[in-house]
């Protein structure tokens, strides 16, 4: 009797699962960053070996990428023209996020934004004073993208449309727009290009240490999303109503309100974004001017958790990446789109990070390690 | 006899909490074991390792005295294992016989004619007396529940983990749960029944396990025990299960409803010709089986849930009567209408789970101040005390609230509650899942919110406690009041008949369940 129960017991212990998934309580904060630090070496040790396999020597890469993003005056002022409509849209897109609002049409918000800063650059430049015609593009562009942002808002408060393909869908209206003014109606007089003409002088955003003042406006911006979210009454109803809308409902708010409210606010942001890329960038309309930044800021925003102070520090990042993946472009002839790739890896290892933070492994024969 | 099922020592940690502590009991075949313990005691951990859902780090399990791994619910089916849940799984548009042949490997055609007659038999020798081929959405509750039992029986399960299967039954239907399981067991059936209802481990087993903070306690003979003995086991000290009930001083009307209609988003009555008044300084009970109407009820009260027609009155000393039907929560604030409603879903609706206990209690305050910027220090100076008065147990006050114990998060929302001097109080099964320590300190704090005078409204589903606790009951069957009652005066069995009959209604049957949750 004795002899079969010692064989079940072999036998038993033989079924345990390999691996097993368990929660884990919290886990404090420095150890969380030192494994999202982990995670973050690890992509680029996964770039390294992507780089490697193309023939090249991945520190030279990284040396020379780092380099071209700061080397010299130009480099770092470059990166920092990528960083501040970046971040500017991430902290639109994030305000959206924090309320479960998955707004992925910051790139149409952008592009209306941009179109509507464009009129008044082409059309009343010589109109109005320069500090007004600049405010007035500013404010122009943030009430187009604010209507763009609040369109879906307000099919999905109203009728629970879902906001996720509403926005997406804004954006091809928004590029179908401008695609359209190219074309006819504020093409450059005198071509058959479907080219819009470049800003009066008077319609350009000055420079402040050799870069548009848009990386003022891009950082007071953050401070005061930072307060709206931490501090204000109406950042605390939109944190409830992306929580539960049901306990929203229940400490009387009004949830279809918060909700046209905030996507006010974030298409506003984003329409601003536009307005600081044609008046302080490119200095003209065209299909590029948004240029995926409404895209990318989704990642940008995630990977900050949505806090708009790291959102800095990430924006920045990715803007050191794509200049230096433009830069290695030239000098090793690797693809640019080895930067795509580099922050798709940098994505997914951060994803993976938050996995390992929440939960653990237990391998089989490792029980006895545990008590 | 070599029992059916026995652990050895089995144990199951969640990081640094352990569920299930070395935990060792038996089951025998023809026998009916009651699992007895508090919410969090580790009832559930354990049933969910015999039923494969969790693995154990720890310990052995053996049935009919092999030991076995089970590492899914198919190899606790192989095994003979089933478990009915406390949430049914079934499909709505389907019929019973269809129900419990679903999931199973019938291969590509289905025999319809056989699989209902086989069931028709299981439910002819245990007496359930299920029609196979009624709808589940004609369905009551129980009858839901009979279909999960028989689902069970039908895949060969010789031994059958019922997970709290009383909750949602009333007394009659309880009864006649009890008289299929006594069935069940003459047919030599291990059965083990969760359940946290002395009286019912009393009515029902044959022995009773005891659990305590994951530990095996003990394992009693039902006939050599009793409630005092058993509750000092499961709650490791001596308490006493008086409910005390105060006399209503100040009674006078505070609110008063007439004639109130509801409609389900379907268009479907949830609430019909509901009157009744609420006094100040009462305790109003509010029973019924789930889902007869009593989420609407409170919503409709608190301005949540649409109304259709009638009237709520409140009777206001200085200004009269004032009229709250069709306000929202916010117009009914701003009439100086101070109403506190503490809901049912706790973490969904009353609180924000990821959110810290300052922010929680903020909810109710955020929108009090002048100025665009929310005051949290206020909110965090009430969290604080209210962490003192009613000895809440955290970590801190900027902990999220999902990481407090369910008594504890319940002593967050009804002490945010009441320390906004509510003047009517409508509580929704306000200690449902708590240990019976936090239940009764709940039911201290509603007392002495009915002696200042506030009119209290408590939505209950335990009789018992109802009976003891409430001045009147108000029944609720089907969207409809059947009965109020003297709470002193009335029996268990009337209530329970009010549950499932309207007096007065042509029909015998009983009502059909009003479901919206």
């Amino acid at each position: 009797m004795s002899q079969t129960s010692t064989s079940t017991v072999t036998r038993a212990e033989h079924k345990v699962p390999l691996m097993r998934i368990a929660r884990r309580n919290t886990m404090p904060h420095l150890q969380a960053w030192l494994i999202r630090g982990g995670g973050l070496l690890c992509a680029l040790l996964m770039g390294a070996l992507l780089i490697a396999s193309l023939g090249h020597n991945p520190i030279a890469v990284y040396a020379d990428m780092i380099n071209s993003a700061f080397g010299g005056r130009i480099g770092f002022n470059e990166t920092v023209r990528i960083a501040v409509p970046l971040l500017g849209a991430a902290l639109a897109v994030g305000l959206a996020f924090k309320m479960k609002f998955w707004n992925i049409g910051a790139e149409g918000q952008i592009l209306v934004g941009a179109i509507a800063a464009t009129y008044f650059a082409l059309f009343q430049f010589d109109n109005l004073p320069r500090p007004v015609l600049l405010i007035t593009m500013g404010l122009a562009a943030a009430v187009a993208g604010g209507i763009w942002g609040l369109i879906p808002a307000f099919f999905r408060a109203k009728w629970g449309t879902n906001e996720t393909l509403f926005t997406l869908m804004l954006n091809y209206v928004a590029f179908g727009i401008i695609l359209y003014l190219q074309s006819d109606p504020w093409r450059r007089p005198g071509t058959d290009f479907p080219i819009i003409d470049m800003f009066d002088l008077s319609a350009r955003l000055p420079r402040l240490f050799g870069i548009h003042i848009g990386w003022v406006l891009v950082l007071v911006l953050t401070v005061l999303v930072h307060l709206y979210l931490a501090r204000s009454k109406q950042g605390f109803q939109l944190s409830v109503v992306g929580q539960s809308e049901n306990t929203a409902r229940y400490a009387g708010m009004n949830v279809g309100r918060v909700i046209m409210r905030t996507m006010l606010l974030s298409g506003a942001i984003a329409g601003f974004v536009g307005f600081m890329q044609v008046s302080g960038a490119d200095f003209t309309l065209n299909e590029t001017t948004a240029g995926g930044v409404g895209f990318t800021a989704i990642t940008v925003a995630w990977l900050s958790h949505l806090n708009p102070v790291i959102m800095i520090l990430v924006a920045f990042f990715i803007a050191i990446l794509e200049r230096g993946s433009i830069r290695i472009q030239t000098t090793f002839m690797i693809p640019a789109t080895i930067a795509t790739v580099l922050i798709g890896i940098i994505l997914f290892f951060m994803l993976a990070c938050e996995f390992f933070i929440n939960y653990r492994l237990i391998f089989r024969g490792k029980k006895g390690a545990e008590s | 006899m070599q029992p059916a099922i026995q652990t050895h020592n089995l144990t199951k940690t969640f990081d640094q909490v352990v569920a299930n502590d070395r935990v060792s009991f038996d089951v025998r075949r023809g026998e009916i074991l009651a699992l007895l313990g508090e919410n969090g005691s580790g009832k559930t951990t354990l049933m969910n390792m015999l039923f494969g859902i969790y693995f154990p780090d720890s310990g052995e399990i053996e049935v009919g005295g092999k030991e076995v791994s089970i590492l899914s619910p198919k190899d606790a089916y192989d095994l003979g294992i089933g478990m009915v849940h406390q949430h049914f799984k079934l499909v709505d548009i389907l019929t019973a016989a269809d129900n419990i042949v679903l999931g199973l490997d019938t291969g590509a055609l289905l025999n319809r004619k056989a699989y209902t007659q086989e069931i028709r038999e299981i439910s002819e020798r245990y007496g359930f007396g299920l029609d196979p081929e009624k709808k589940i959405y004609n369905m009551s509750v129980s009858e839901k529940q009979t279909v999960e039992i028989v689902k069970v029986l039908y895949r060969g399960a010789e031994i059958l983990i019922l997970d709290e299967p009383t909750a949602v039954l009333t007394p009659q239907e309880t009864e006649r749960l009890f008289v299929t399981l006594r069935n069940m067991r003459e047919d030599g059936k291990a059965i083990v029944i969760i359940t946290h209802k002395l009286h019912e481990v009393l009515a029902v087993s044959d022995r009773v396990h005891i659990l305590r903070k994951g530990k095996s306690i003990a394992t009693v003979n039902t006939a050599e025990t009793n409630q005092q003995e058993l509750t000092e086991m499961m709650v490791g000290r001596s308490i006493s299960l008086k409910i005390d009930r105060p006399v209503c001083e100040k009674c006078c009307d505070k609110l008063d409803i007439k004639g109130l209609n509801c409609l389900t988003p379907d268009g479907v009555k949830a609430l019909q010709n509901v009157s009744f008044t609420l006094k100040a300084g009462e305790i109003l009970g509010v029973a019924g089986i789930a889902g007869s109407g009593q989420k609407e009820l409170c919503e409709a009260l608190a301005g949540l849930y649409p109304v259709a027609s009638g009237s709520v009155m409140f009777c206001d000393e200085d200004e009269g009567k004032i009229e709250l039907a069709g306000k929202t929560p916010k117009e009914i604030a701003r009439l100086g209408v101070s109403m506190a409603f503490v809901p049912e879903d706790r973490l969904g609706m009353g609180l924000v789970a990821n959110m810290d206990m300052t922010d929680n209690v903020m909810l109710r305050y955020y929108d009090k101040g002048k100025g665009p910027f929310v005051d949290r220090k206020s909110s965090r100076t009430l969290a604080e005390s209210l962490i003192e008065q009613l000895a809440i147990v955290t970590p801190g006050v900027s902990k999220p609230v999902r990481r407090m114990s369910g008594g504890n998060v319940q002593k967050v929302l009804l002490g945010r509650e009441i320390a906004s001097a509510p003047e009517v109080l409508i509580v929704a099964y306000p200690v449902r899942g708590l240990d019976i320590n936090s239940s009764y300190t709940i039911y201290d704090l509603l007392n002495q919110q009915k002696q200042k005078g506030v009119a209290v409204l408590f939505i209950g589903e335990d009789l018992d406690v109802l009976l003891e606790l409430a001045d009147r009951i108000l029944v609720l069957c089907g969207g409809q009041i059947s009965g109020i009652v003297d709470a002193a005066a009335t029996t268990k069995e009337e209530v329970g008949l009010l549950m499932t009959h309207v007096p007065g209604s042509d029909t015998d049957k009983p009502v059909e369940e009003v479901s919206s949750s």
